[in-house]
């Protein structure tokens, strides 16, 4: 099957809108949850956007019938993550907003956007960051393809499409310590990526001018059929019981050479277990 | 009346300022001891479309307008003056001459590259004796008949000329004596023209890189022209009307130096800002002192000025009214306050100030061209008292 036979792709990239790290963030809320003093579209999954792109404009782009839709799940401000995936060049957007979300723990985020997905859907890949930088669990795109039932690739740190005989498919790696895996899957799938994916692009002037006339659509939970009680606080399977901030790194330690340097260094790191 | 940017201007100033503290500042301090051009910034910037703000998308461009080019700089300046001259220069001296003057050819030929900053332009005005009075110029050119029909047979010298020495360097656009009249006085007026020169034309040099106070990433060169032949249709404009033609580059040109210098200004403010919050003396921080509060808001209040100055000439030159004035008091003011605030900064730095890896103290050698080149503060003295009508 050639590229033409094989259609266009429909991209999902699931973007989240996370607390800056360069600013103070606190701890704070029902659930324990980092509060939003500066907020940005999570730089982890900026690396899943600039997939998406990568491999549209790899495969023909728009003009092959390819799209990419930035989708977001959050309060009202969660909506500049997907501003900022259309600026990058996404071609439209999805914001679910709901109330009844607060508090949602992974197994609740993954059911609302599962549901999400399908009443959008069907798409042919759905593409996530490795981890949001705020929660960090990286629990979500798992949980995500299991609900859906798809194949999934956690940790892609390469990612490339393909036509087959029975439609899309794709090939990806995944790098370990020891070996680097290659993982071939049909299309649909879902695939997170990492940081070593690619360099993600700054959006340009004309980006954030074409940005303004693209569509972001906002539903809510009620529009794709889920429960308020199945999401939000009540419906996580976890619960965070106290969260407290790190203590401030304690000053580090000062070997001077007195000609044992050296091995008071390997003292020092053997102390620390660090060899 | 109202300053404040739109959301679009507001995305564009929060791209750069993020691509400039993440990707610019981390290589400054190497790119400035070393005296070495950032090329994979520069490549970057391509990427993003700075080098193509104001210029249509037929072109290669963003489609966006001077202003947005200006927001842009002044993002930049504020870690970095070297990049951010090299994108002033590159667009409002390499390019821009070829969008405003250029017949169709000319700009299909030369835009597209330098647009997307793959390509550089420079322009080659000054000279050893001609800056802001042209009349100075001793560039020459004259038509001659070359194998391939007539040509412009160039010699001279040029001084100063950013962008004209990089390995992107496409084109310099020189400025040269294409004849003599008299006046009915019986002096002679000089005139001049402006010329397309690709870099790789036999007999154009771009000789050793200047040894500057600052700006040490940016890449300027004296430039020889010796014999050098181009062809006929390399005249860019109207014969004769090179010196029109470049008084209006730079009195655009000056509202881009001067946001490039409100940019300088603030980044002095912000390193203070920090400086002052983490450095100890007798017991608290030294920004808990009023002599280096009232210090940092008489810097806040020479930035914001600026901004405000060049806000407003800028405005008036996107509405299409005149703002040659408006651009002078820009360029001075914006210029003033950078100098102004690389010395303040640098005091409250203290020793640190005087060590150039620090951001401040690069200001400092920096600033001093933001007084000099454009135009003079004494050249746009000039003009101020001359629209005064003095």
């Amino acid at each position: 099957m050639d590229e033409a036979t094989a259609g266009g792709l429909r991209i999902a990239v699931l973007v989240k809108h996370v607390p800056d790290a360069q600013f103070d963030r606190h701890i704070g809320g029902d659930d324990l949850t980092t509060v939003r003093a500066e907020s940005i579209l999570s730089e982890l999954d900026e690396y899943a956007l600039e997939a998406a792109l990568q491999l549209v404009e790899a495969h023909g782009g728009a003009a092959a019938g390819h799209r990419v839709t930035a989708i977001t799940m959050g309060p009202a401000a969660a909506v500049n993550a997907v501003k900022k995936s259309l600026q990058i060049g996404a071609d439209d957007g999805v914001h679910l907003t709901d109330e009844a979300l607060n508090g949602s723990d992974a197994s609740a985020t993954s059911k609302a956007l599962a549901a999400l997905l399908q009443h959008l859907g069907p798409f042919d890949l759905i593409l996530t960051g490795m981890a949001s930088t705020d929660g960090e669990t990286s629990l979500v795109p798992a949980q995500l393809a299991e609900r859906l039932t798809l194949p999934q690739v956690t940790f892609a740190a390469s990612l490339d499409l393909a036509p087959r005989d029975d439609g899309w498919g794709l090939t990806a790696r995944r790098d370990n310590d020891t070996y680097a895996e290659t993982i071939e899957a049909s299309l649909p799938a879902l695939v997170s990526v990492t940081d070593q994916i690619n360099e993600p692009r700054y959006p340009n002037f004309k980006g954030i001018m074409a940005a303004k006339k693209k569509q972001i659509q906002v539903l809510s939970l009620e529009d794709i059929g889920v429960q308020q009680d199945e999401v939000g606080l009540t419906g996580s399977w976890t619960r965070v019981q106290a969260a407290a901030p790190r203590p401030p790194r304690s000053q580090g330690v000062v070997i001077t050479d007195e000609g044992d340097a050296g091995v008071r260094l390997v003292d020092f790191l053997a102390g620390q277990k660090l060899l | 009346m109202n300053f404040e940017l739109s959301e679009e201007y507001q995305d564009l100033v929060d791209t750069v300022r993020e691509f400039a503290d993440e990707v610019v500042a981390p290589v400054s301090a190497k790119h400035d001891a070393e005296h070495s051009f950032p090329y994979e910034v520069v490549k970057q910037m391509g990427d993003m479309g700075l080098f193509g703000l104001p210029f249509p998308e037929e072109y290669g461009g963003m489609g966006g307008d001077y202003f947005a080019l200006c927001l842009a700089l002044e993002q930049l300046a504020r870690v970095d003056q070297s990049v951010a001259i090299t994108l002033e220069a590159g667009v409002s001296l390499g390019a821009m001459p070829v969008y405003r003057f250029g017949t169709e050819e000319q700009k299909q030929q030369w835009l597209p590259s330098l647009a997307a900053g793959q390509a550089l332009g420079g322009f080659g005005l000054t000279e050893s004796e001609a800056g802001s009075d042209a009349s100075g110029t001793k560039t020459t050119a004259t038509l001659e008949q070359g194998a391939d029909g007539p040509e412009w047979v160039i010699n001279g010298t040029k001084e100063f000329i950013t962008n004209s020495g990089t390995d992107i360097t496409s084109l310099v656009t020189v400025t040269a004596v294409t004849g003599t009249s008299q006046r009915p006085d019986g002096t002679v007026k000089k005139e001049i023209s402006t010329i397309l020169v690709p870099s790789d034309t036999p007999g154009f040099t771009a000789e050793k890189a200047y040894n500057k106070v600052g700006w040490n990433a940016s890449d300027t060169h004296p430039l020889t022209l010796r014999d050098v032949r181009v062809p006929e249709a390399n005249l860019l404009g109207t014969r004769g009307r090179g010196y029109a033609n470049f008084l209006q580059i730079l009195d655009e040109g000056r509202i881009a130096i001067a946001a490039l210098a409100t940019g300088a200004a603030q980044g002095c403010v912000e390193q203070s800002i920090r400086y002052a919050g983490e450095r100890m003396a007798f017991g608290s921080t030294i920004g808990a002192y009023q002599s280096i509060q009232f210090k940092i808001a008489r810097m806040q209040v020479r930035a914001h000025t600026a901004r405000l100055a060049y806000y407003d000439a800028a405005s008036r030159m996107l509405a299409g009214k005149p703002f040659k004035t408006q651009a002078s008091i820009a360029k001075l003011v914006a210029g003033e306050a950078a100098m102004d605030n690389a010395r303040d900064a640098t005091q409250i730095f203290g020793g640190y100030g005087f060590i150039n890896e620090f951001v401040v103290s690069r200001h400092y050698r920096d600033s001093k061209i933001l007084e000099i080149g454009e135009g003079t503060t004494e050249v746009q003295l000039m003009l101020i008292a001359r629209e005064l009508g003095l």
